[in-house]
């Protein structure tokens, strides 16, 4: 069996399972935001449940529109701080503590190896690179799981992905991930579970196979899932709030498919408007001109995101004729970031530094775009009017272009900065 | 049942922000999101359908966030149902789970031509083209998401599974 199959056996207390399958299984963990949560909580109530399945089992973050932009999104919050008094949940993240949720739950120890986590939010496939089984679901689904702490699933086929070479001076775990998309498609990996494997996503920091799980969904899977190793398990201890499980692939499980990259050939890229799958290296792309640089989000929101991003700053300034917004995408990134003298740099830059929140990622707030602009994001999606108007374009890149970008005022690479 | 309608085309990827967009999500009340069903795939849409009409798509409908407002817009605009060639796994999942009756058929997505009128038999997947007298076949719905069809969406069935525990 895969590392998938597995996982979903023993949450169904199963010996084996095959794809295809439906079946019912545990959850160790269940997830909603300030969007999805007000139709979740409103359909759990219509189930009849009094009682959320356990409390210290169900999370909820307000991180999209929140801190509150307005007063509708005031109200959604609410709903979820009400909700969570009222069940007593262990996990609720008010703002101040509160974190962009994919970034800010495997930070604090809450998703661990070996997990069968949902969530009302696509990008919950990000805990895959623990080596859990996580996928997103609907507010619906959610309401029904806080009731029963199951959920049904169709045991997925498994894709395998194995990078093999080296990376390129800048050249991370979004670019891997850019160039597999823009390899399938955005239906490439439709109800599969998609793992990572090789040479290079083992030598790979678990920022970057962060940032390869979450954008998955970007390719249609159901989820994205990396074998835990020693860098898994170093990231794990001191921080894991429950005990863990290591799972593996087995040498004879089955794949769909599987292909092979050399990464030796893979340079920064761009996923250009309207889809993901629309992948260009960033060098042929360097006379777009540019209106905003967004960087953040649970894409590339971490502390190493930031780093690369303020490497490539370094004492330059953001182009007179751009804007450069940058969210820490939790608490402990900011504090993180200020203590290494990063955010100093940012604001030196003329850029703007943001408490955490999903903000401009999904057009929500903090950032929106005006008609015809154009924004290079490290976020993960690029659909019409997703950061604003309908009229404007998201390029979507890795912090070191983003970075450069914002100094250039066009796309571009670290390089043509002497980098 | 049987449902029947006019058709409304729409292309492949169509992703969930189009459906919804994001600018709209600071509420979940149906009547609210359906003003803006599809409307930065079509600025036109919310003031052109009608209840009843159905909408006919390429491949990957739905695809992107899991925002279960996007079947809900689309539920609530009056909208029977969705044929296209595939759905995305988490709309797909989330049309089932409120109610809203999706049919993935290539051959029907192929077919159809914006103002057609269709008629759909979701017990046996059997679709009709009444204006061009086709008939096409939707893949067969698992017997489970019928079982969900069945109850009337999710919340019904866990309410009911939970009743007889």
């Amino acid at each position: 069996m895969t590392i998938t199959e597995k996982i979903l056996a023993a949450h169904a207390g199963r010996k084996e399972v095959s794809p295809g399958e439906l079946i019912n299984a545990r959850v160790d963990l269940i997830l909603a935001n300030d969007i999805t949560a007000p139709i979740a909580i409103r359909e759990f109530g219509k189930i009849g449940a009094e009682k959320v399945f356990d409390p210290a089992r169900v999370a909820f973050v307000p991180d999209h529109f929140a801190p509150q932009k307005d007063i509708k999104a005031a109200e959604q919050c609410r709903m979820l701080r009400l909700f969570s008094r009222d069940q007593g949940l262990e996990l609720y993240f008010e703002v101040g503590r509160m974190g962009v949720e994919h970034a800010l739950l495997p930070e604090q120890g809450h998703v661990v190896p070996g997990d069968l986590v949902i969530g009302a939010d696509s990008h919950t496939c990000t805990y895959g690179a623990l080596g859990a089984f996580s996928t997103g679901v609907g507010s619906t689904d959610v309401a029904a799981s806080m009731a029963t702490g199951e959920c049904w699933f169709k045991v997925p086929e498994s894709m395998k992905f194995i990078y093999y070479g080296s990376l390129g001076r800048w050249v991370g775990g979004k670019d891997l991930i850019l160039h597999t998309i823009g390899d399938i498609g955005v239906d490439g990996a439709l109800y599969r579970a998609m793992e990572f494997e090789g040479e290079v996503v083992r030598a790979l920091p678990m920022a970057g196979r962060l940032t390869m799980c979450n954008m998955a969904i970007e390719a249609g899977g159901k989820s994205g899932i990396i074998v835990p190793d020693e860098t898994t398990e170093a990231y794990v201890k001191g921080r894991a709030k429950r005990e863990y499980t290591l799972y593996s692939s087995d040498p004879d499980a089955e794949y769909v498919d599987i292909r092979e990259y050399d990464c030796t050939k893979i340079e920064p890229l761009v996923a250009c408007p309207h889809l993901p799958s629309n992948v260009r290296p960033a060098r042929e792309l360097a006379d777009t001109a540019i209106d905003q640089v967004v960087i953040g989000s649970c894409t590339n929101g971490r502390i190493e995101d930031l780093r690369e991003a303020a490497e490539v700053i370094g004492g330059r300034k953001v182009n007179p004729n751009l804007r450069m917004i940058v969210i820490p995408a939790t608490q402990a990134v900011y504090k993180q970031a200020l203590k290494e003298g990063l955010i100093e740099i940012f604001i030196d830059a003329d850029a703007v530094v943001s408490t955490p929140t999903c903000g401009p990622c999904l057009g929500g707030h903090m950032g929106i775009l005006a008609k015809g602009e154009r924004a290079v994001a490290t976020t993960n999606r690029n659909f019409v009017g997703r950061m604003g108007h309908p009229e404007s374009e998201v390029y979507l890149s890795n912090p070191a272009v983003a970075a450069a970008t914002a100094v250039l005022g066009r796309i571009g690479l670290p390089d043509e900065l002497g980098l | 049942m049987l449902i029947r309608g006019r058709t409304w085309r729409f292309g492949s990827d169509i992703d969930t922000d189009a459906i919804i967009p994001a600018r709209y999500l600071n509420t979940s009340d149906p009547v609210e999101l359906a003003k803006h069903v599809m409307e930065d795939a079509d600025p036109e849409f919310p003031g052109k359908v009608k209840s009843g009409d159905i909408i006919v798509a390429d491949k990957n409908f739905g695809c992107g966030s899991s925002r279960e407002h996007a079947p809900i817009a689309i539920k609530a605009a009056g909208i029977q149902a969705v044929v296209a060639k595939s759905f995305a796994r988490i709309f797909y999942r989330n049309a089932f789970n409120i109610g809203l009756p999706i049919f993935e058929s290539p051959e029907a997505s192929e077919k159809i031509q914006e103002g057609d009128e269709i008629e759909i038999d979701a017990d046996s997947g059997l679709i009709r083209n009444l204006t061009r007298n086709e008939e096409y076949r939707a893949r067969p719905i698992p017997p489970f998401m019928q079982e969900l069809i069945k109850a009337g969406g999710l919340v019904e069935w866990t309410r009911r599974k939970i009743e007889t525990a």
